[in-house]
């Protein structure tokens, strides 16, 4: 049987996966802490932590600036390494890997439609997010790289994300706008150039000079670029890595993790754990029918109430839960756990592993 | 302050919120009490799905506009209806209506189109602007109440327009971005309202929106919607003991327990959530409108009436300079 803490001992990436606002950032930072105290030499990669976690972790925002680990100030058997991902910075470290001259780096990292690939353009954090665990993953400081992905509505755009960026920077038309001119590709060349006339017609002239010195400057690139996209997808689905779902017991919630298992499935990606966060507690049923009138009616009702609740979320968990182990679901309880501190994160990693740290 | 008088201070009202925190089915809920004040609305959302459907007890939402709830009725209710508005279609709707539908499905089978749409980021957040601007122009409906995307990207969303009109110069885009910074920049035909849970971290993110919206934007802000807070019913407060002690038949030793634990349970959830909302109060000068937390994992119609009841109740409740 695999549990959540077999797989923080033996795993050397874990990759934590769900929608937002279910305390997923939070949740990837215990399970770091908690494989640090196992004896292991942990990177977190947090995407956009809230304020209270980085401080919570002793982060410092100034030392931060670079896209650098940080270890973390925290008596444990190993280590804990966290990096909060800064996606442009990245993005920039993977152009100057890949020019063949800093000039050319240059030209690309200063160009406005590079920067909005590297600021907006959608899927870039999650690219970046797969760039930096594959970054991580080879350094040999660490032995367990554990990566929070951003809150996305698209179950798997991290998975995606590197590849579809690839294919768009390798992008066809460009290719052949750029290529010198001469026989059959002069001619496929004007009528590109006419598609790019309407195209500014649309948004502008020098947008679209932007984009055409970006795609000139990046000429020659893209081989580099797509035989990382292959690596970071290897990387994905090897043995020891393991996908964590975080998810909270709210229906619409629930049914987007379930959705998120299928189609993880359909990439041959095996959730291995859950971690169901804000699970209200159960206080079992009554008979207390006489009562209902009496002065003890307010009691009763919040009784029921609470009973309503956790009767519910079985029912929504029991769909999505139904497949794994025992061991490999765990489930936080609602209020009990408050992380304003390393104590508390600590206290939270103790839910998440309840057989305790060896 | 009127129900009908506060949803007749603006056309529109763009409902923003991080995930998680009920933003669609407060969209839901606004539409509603709109329409039950004898305001006649059309719900706009951005993306497939979500909870509408299960509220309104209809089928899903598409680019065509349905009916959510028919109005009439002892009360004069009016109509709430619904449609999908997806930033894809948008892109497509507007190169058509400038003469461009022929290079469109090229744009489109090519991959063309992520070329343009990361050329000019945020046109496609523009052009769903524009087709809210469009809807508001054209009197469709009373309200448009639009579902945004989720806080964070809201901020990006508003933006947008601003956004572009530096990178495009003249042209058809930078029109429709002055028709939209037009609309975004009159509280009366636009307002934003946040919705936010009372929650460390929900808090923390709808002040810093809401900074943001006025700040970067200069959009106006309706009262901040807190959504989940958990009853605390009268009497919970009494002393328990005495109560059990007093009652027959005699409660077993079991029950005592489940109803104590319960009650003590409630009484904390209710305490930290009314630290957050004292938090924000201090933090942000909006008024507040508050909405019950649901004991349903599949919120209905029956439950989107007690939303809209309680969201009624705050309104009434609201001074006149709170809109």
């Amino acid at each position: 049987m695999t549990s959540l803490a077999t797989l923080l001992e033996q795993q050397t990436v874990i990759v934590c996966v769900g929608a937002g606002g279910v305390g997923k950032t939070t949740t990837a930072a215990a399970l770091a802490l908690e494989a640090a105290q196992r004896g292991r030499r942990v990177c977190v990669v947090t995407i956009d932590p809230a304020r209270r976690l980085s401080d919570a972790m002793g982060f410092d925002p100034d030392r931060a600036i670079g896209n650098e680990p940080q270890q973390i100030d925290f008596a444990a058997k190993g280590e804990l390494w966290a990096v909060m991902l800064d996606t442009s910075t990245t993005f920039d470290g993977l152009i100057r890997s890949y020019a063949p001259s800093e000039e050319q780096a240059q030209n690309i990292l200063t160009n406005d439609f590079f920067r909005n690939i590297a600021d907006s353009m959608s899927g870039a954090h999650e690219y970046m997010a797969m760039e930096k665990l594959y970054e991580l993953h080879n350094d040999e400081r660490f032995d367990l790289v554990v990566v929070d992905t951003p809150p996305t509505s698209n179950a798997i755009d991290f998975l995606e994300a590197p590849d579809r960026i690839t294919q768009f920077l390798d992008h066809r038309l460009y290719k052949i706008l750029v290529t010198p001119t001469g026989g059959l590709a002069r001619v496929v060349n004007f009528a590109a150039q006419g598609f790019l006339r309407t195209v500014a017609r649309i948004v502008s002239a020098s947008v679209v000079d932007d984009a055409i010195e970006f795609f000139a400057a990046f000429d020659g690139m893209e081989e580099g670029f797509r035989g990382r996209a292959v690596a970071v997808h290897d990387l994905l689905i090897a043995d020891d890595t393991s996908f964590v779902l975080v998810t909270v017991p709210r229906n619409d919630t629930v049914d987007d993790a379930a959705a998120f298992i299928e189609t993880l499935a359909d990439a041959d990606i095996a959730v291995d754990a859950i971690v169901v966060n804000r699970v209200h507690p159960s206080f079992g049923s009554d008979r207390l029918d006489d009562h209902r009138d009496g002065p003890l009616a307010p009691f009763i009702t919040v009784l029921h109430d609470s009973q309503a609740v956790a009767a519910g979320q079985d029912t929504v968990l029991a769909t999505l839960t139904h497949e794994l182990p025992a061991g490999a679901v765990v489930k936080i309880p609602f209020l009990d756990t408050d992380v304003h501190d390393l104590d508390g994160l600590a206290s939270l990693a103790q839910w998440l592993t309840p057989e305790g740290t060896p | 302050m009127d129900p009908a008088r506060f949803f007749a201070a603006s056309r529109v009202l763009i409902v923003a919120g991080k995930g998680g925190v009920g933003k669609s089915t407060m969209s839901a809920t606004l539409a509603r009490t709109a329409a039950r004040a004898g305001v006649s609305t059309l719900l706009v959302r951005l993306t497939p799905g979500g909870p509408i459907s299960r509220l309104f007890a209809t089928s899903e939402l598409t680019g065509l506009e349905q009916t959510l709830h028919a109005g009439g009725g002892p009360g004069g209710d009016a109509d709430v209806r619904g449609r999908l508005v997806t930033p894809d279609e948008a892109l497509a709707e507007y190169l058509a209506d400038h003469g461009l539908a022929r290079i469109t499905r090229r744009l489109m089978s090519t991959g063309a189109i992520d070329v343009v749409t990361t050329a000019a980021p945020g046109i496609r957040d523009l052009l769903v602007l524009g087709r809210v601007k469009a809807f508001e122009a054209s009197q469709v409906a009373d309200l448009i109440v639009l579902d945004a995307p989720a806080a964070g990207h809201a901020v990006a969303f508003l933006q947008s327009p601003t956004g572009l009109r530096g990178a495009v110069g003249a042209g058809p885009i930078a029109t429709q971005a002055d028709d939209v910074l037009e609309m975004l920049a009159d509280p009366g035909r636009c307002r934003v309202m946040l919705v936010t849970l009372a929650e460390e971290t929900p808090v923390n993110e709808v002040i810093e929106t809401a900074f943001a919206l006025e700040e970067e934007i200069g959009v106006a802000l309706g009262p901040i919607i807190v959504n989940g807070l958990v009853p605390v019913p009268d009497g919970l407060a009494n002393d328990f003991d005495t109560l059990v002690a007093a009652s027959t038949p005699k409660i077993s030793a079991a029950d005592i327990a489940k109803l104590r634990d319960a009650a003590a349970f409630r009484l904390k959830w209710a305490a930290r959530q009314n630290e957050q909302v004292m938090r924000l109060s201090e933090a942000l000068p909006l008024a507040q409108l508050h909405t019950p937390y649901v004991f349903m994992t599949e919120p209905g119609p029956g439950e989107l009436e007690t939303l809209s009841n309680a969201l009624s109740v705050g309104i009434d409740a609201l001074g006149e300079d709170d809109a």
